[in-house]
């Protein structure tokens, strides 16, 4: 055996071969490890099935999944499309396009980030269920009943579609904006017109990054609490957080989890696979430059799309958050805001900042050391964004506090210690549990970011004599720029809206936005949580703002 | 340092502790703007430091049994007894003997075992739209799941606790099979699908969308408090019913010391404490709940809505029965 298997491998190795070889043994190791810290939850969620409780399953199996399994496929798929339709046709008209407002636009269409979706839900449907003043005063003055239920099918996946297509509108531009250009010119060339070169050569090439948007916004849609509980739609993430909090079991919930982790991963083998079919071009060619300049009606008709989407999915649901905040304010806002800010601002930044070094890790390990153990290291390592959020906590928590009692039993007996935290007390808890939960928000865009840079970059600079850290730090780094700021905010952004992780890792005292979110919405007090949701709005504007200067200036 | 010396240090050390008050961890599931105000009453009066992280239930329950004896936790205070009885089932609270709470709290509000106490009364009552409803036409719980009120009934989903113990109450009154006829009927007489919450669902039955509902009565207040004009009125029900279902179904807001406490006196005196006259309203009036000691008077605006008869048998069935109440509700397709 020994000698076949040698005989497999290459014959001619390049002089320091062995050098080479461990290098990437190294790379390799580094992935395994980020992906063992993301598996650490998902054994200990996966450890459930040792403590099977036949009777709530067979209930859930008999009474609730049948219905949450036909609500999940029509979420998903309503969502799926939803979010590809508006971001891709956003994408398209703010990248490709000039039309009046365009450069508004490029940036404001993203602010919907900021919002957290089951804010947009509840504003929803305070404005059109039957309540809302929407019907009110069709009732009132023309006696018009039978407008389409809002909280419905239908209302949620409109709802969820206008909270989430930012990911796929973000990851879309920078595909359109890098190679549209260069895709509708080949496509003018064989005579197609443009918008048949739209939809047979700039889109199928554009396609891979698409998918990686959509992963995105259908993960958290799966493991969405918040919006389905507005909507009081069962989804299995809601049927996770009821055989918990209702039926006291978390083996059951963790058990349910661990199924919706495993589709998870098979979505993700199917993207992966549409992904190793990505074709990247080189940056550098200015697409601002060679915009379509479109007709007078159909600028209009761009405008008043755009506008619409951004009117309905940020500027009214701020709208009424500015309005009951004006309510609230007065008894409501203290000196504490300043510390529950600083805090949300203070754990997002580092937790992105976090996330985007470790993501580059992950992302350049796979330059560095590609194959098939490679990718699905990286796969596992970007699972706990699929986790709904206060199992991922639950299952982050348990190893941490069963490893603190056995630092605390180490101090007791040695050193005298009298306390009950050493690490649970810390950001470092929180921290690593950001990490895990967002790695894949980060690792999306360093990654397409990375492929972009063509192997004949890292060819012409190694012949010159670049070793592989100057090579990251003097060609990579810079190409990246833009990429790593995308990821940053995006990780970021998600981090201040965070609440499940939030809530169960944070430190005495370290309340944040969030928090305060949670405090009122519990018992239901919406209008006051309009002010923490609205400071959360502004905090996560910034970095959005911040973002999109970025990348005028590397386009432009 | 001779042995004498040390001898007095630690003799000094030892007295000087009742003193030198030792501070009290809280996990609470009751909001942060609910408890605070009354924690720092408390530290102002007694020197004694309070610490509190707030988070649902499960996950303070989660929480608590992963930490296991360095938990730096010194009490549980919920908004349920359902959560409380559960905690106490997990082992994870510990039988307090006091006879101040016992005197002050009546007997079917507090664990029979002492592992846990009511501290505020959340009455579960109907509010109705006068307008749409003729005095006499409403009498209990039960009542409606009878076809006149077909079409005129809104809920809040089933996926609420408070939902879940009346459930659970009615099953120990009843019995599985008619608590799911009275389910199911409720649910053929829904003009709506059930709310996320209390609030929606009074605001449907403001709107003519249909005509009574099921609401813990503080949500009532505040929003009346917001729009005193709305048409809506409290019917207390099940006050002419003798038996196990007679009078309002409450729950309560309460606390239990944790079994692994390092503080277990300081965090009884702090329960103790919160039954207290000086206490109670406090604890109560910040969200109009009712003050779980007789003793105590409820906040005028409170008061205004009526006396009521409760409900007597102990809220720890709420808890005992909640799961088969959850299970009932997903067969009887409440959701």
């Amino acid at each position: 055996m020994p000698a076949t298997a040698d005989s497999t491998l290459p014959t001619q190795a390049p002089p320091g071969g062995a050098f080479v070889c461990a290098a990437r043994r190294g790379w390799l190791l580094a992935a395994l490890a980020v992906a063992a810290l993301v598996l650490v939850p998902v054994v200990v969620t996966f450890s459930a099935f040792l403590d099977i409780e036949g009777e709530v399953l067979v209930h859930l199996a008999e009474f609730v999944l049948p219905d949450l399994l036909v609500n999940t496929f029509w979420l998903v798929l309503g969502v799926g499309l939803g979010v590809s339709v508006l971001g891709v046709s956003l994408a398209w008209i703010t990248a490709m396009c000039e039309f009046p407002g365009r450069r508004l636009f490029d940036w404001a269409l993203l602010l919907p980030l900021a919002l957290p979706a089951y804010v947009t839900a509840f504003v929803a449907i305070g404005l059109l269920d039957f309540t809302g003043p929407l019907q009110t005063w069709l009732r009132e003055n023309w006696n018009l009943t039978g407008l389409p239920e809002i909280r419905s099918r239908g209302g949620v996946i409109l709802v969820m579609s206008l909270a989430l297509y930012p990911y796929v509108y973000l990851i879309a531009k920078n595909a359109f904006a890098t190679q549209g250009a260069i895709a509708l010119e080949a496509a003018q060339s064989l005579g197609l017109s443009r918008w048949q070169g739209f939809f047979r050569v700039a889109l199928p090439m554009a396609r891979p990054w698409i998918a990686a948007g959509l992963m995105l916004a259908l993960m958290e849609t799966l493991a969405d609490f918040g919006t389905m509980a507005v909507f009081n739609y069962d989804t299995f993430t809601t049927a996770i957080y009821k055989a918990w909090y209702s039926l006291f079991s978390l083996p059951a919930a963790a058990q349910l989890a661990s199924i919706l982790i495993l589709l998870v991963l098979v979505a993700v083998v199917f993207e992966q696979r549409s992904r190793a079919q990505m074709r990247y071009g080189t940056i550098g060619r200015s697409a601002a430059t060679r915009r379509i300049r479109l007709t007078p009606p159909l600028a209009a008709l761009a405008l008043l799309y755009a506008g619409t989407v951004l009117a309905v999915a940020f500027v009214i649901p701020v709208t009424q958050l500015a309005l009951w905040t004006r309510e609230v304010i007065a008894t409501d806002l203290d000196a504490r805001y300043w510390e529950f800010a600083w805090h949300s601002l203070l754990l997002a930044g580092m937790g992105a900042a976090g996330v985007v070094a470790v993501a580059l890790l992950l992302a350049y390990a796979g330059r560095q050391r590609p194959g098939p153990a490679m990718i699905w290291t990286q796969r596992v390592a970007t699972l706990g964004y699929a986790f709904p959020g206060a199992v991922l906590a639950v299952g982050l928590f348990i190893p941490v506090a069963a490893l603190d009692n056995w630092l605390i039993g180490i101090g007791e007996n040695w050193f005298g210690f009298d306390g009950t935290e050493i690490l649970k007390g810390t950001l470092l808890v929180m921290l690593l549990a950001y990490l895990v939960r967002f790695l894949a928000v980060g690792f999306g865009p360093v990654d397409s970011g990375l492929h972009r840079i063509t192997r004949s970059i890292d060819e012409g600079a190694r012949s010159l004599g670049t070793g592989t850290g100057e090579l990251l730090a003097r060609v990579h780094l810079p190409m990246l720029r833009a990429s790593l700021f995308t990821a940053a905010t995006l990780a970021f952004v998600d981090i201040m809206k965070e609440m499940p992780i939030t809530l169960m890792t944070r430190p005495f005292g370290w309340d944040t936005l969030a928090v305060r979110v949670f405090e009122m919405t519990s018992e239901g007090e919406w209008t006051r949580a309009a002010l923490p949701s609205l400071a959360i709005v502004v905090a996560g504007i910034i970095p959005i703002i911040l973002l999109t200067r970025r990348g005028t200036h590397t386009h432009g | 340092m001779s042995f004498a010396h040390f001898i007095t240090a630690v003799a000094l050390a030892a007295a000087a502790l009742p003193a030198l008050a030792q501070e009290v961890v809280v996990y609470s599931a009751r909001n942060e703007q609910l408890i605070k105000p009354l924690f720092d009453a408390y530290t102002r009066e007694t020197g004694t430091p309070i610490r509190f992280i707030t988070d649902k239930e499960g996950p303070l329950m989660a929480r608590l049994k992963a930490e296991g004896k360095n938990t730096p936790a010194d009490m549980l205070l919920t908004v349920d007894a359902g959560n409380l009885w559960q905690a106490a089932e997990e082992g994870l609270l510990r039988p307090v003997r006091s006879t101040l709470l016992e005197t002050a709290i009546p007997a079917h509000l507090r664990d029979p075992d002492n592992e846990w106490f009511g501290l505020s009364v959340r009455a579960r009552t109907l509010v109705y739209n006068p307008n749409r409803v003729k005095p006499g036409e409403l009498t209990t719980y039960e009542d409606l799941a009878q076809p006149k009120w077909k079409n005129r009934l809104c809920l809040r989903t089933s996926k609420k606790v408070y939902n879940q113990s009346l459930v659970a109450m009615m099953i120990h009154a009843y019995g599985e099979d008619k608590t799911e006829d009275i389910t199911r009927g409720w649910v053929a007489n829904l003009a709506t699908a059930p709310f996320p919450d209390d609030t929606k669902a009074m605001e449907a039955v403001a709107a003519g969308q249909c005509d009574v509902t099921l609401v813990n009565t503080y949500y009532f207040g505040r929003l009346m408090e917001k729009n005193p004009n709305l048409p809506l009125a409290i019917f207390w029900p099940n006050q002419n019913v003798s038996g196990a279902t007679a009078g309002v179904h409450v729950n309560i807001s309460g606390a239990g010391v944790t079994r692994h406490a390092h503080n277990p006196a300081g965090a009884q005196k702090l329960i103790e404490w919160l039954a207290s006259a000086k206490a109670q309203n406090m604890f109560a009036d910040v969200n109009m709940e009712y003050p779980v000691n007789p003793r105590v008077a409820p906040d005028k605006q409170v008061a205004a809505w009526g006396t009521f008869k409760q409900n007597l048998v102990n809220v720890k069935e709420a808890g005992r029965l909640q799961v088969k109440a959850v299970r009932l509700m997903d067969r009887a397709g409440y959701r």
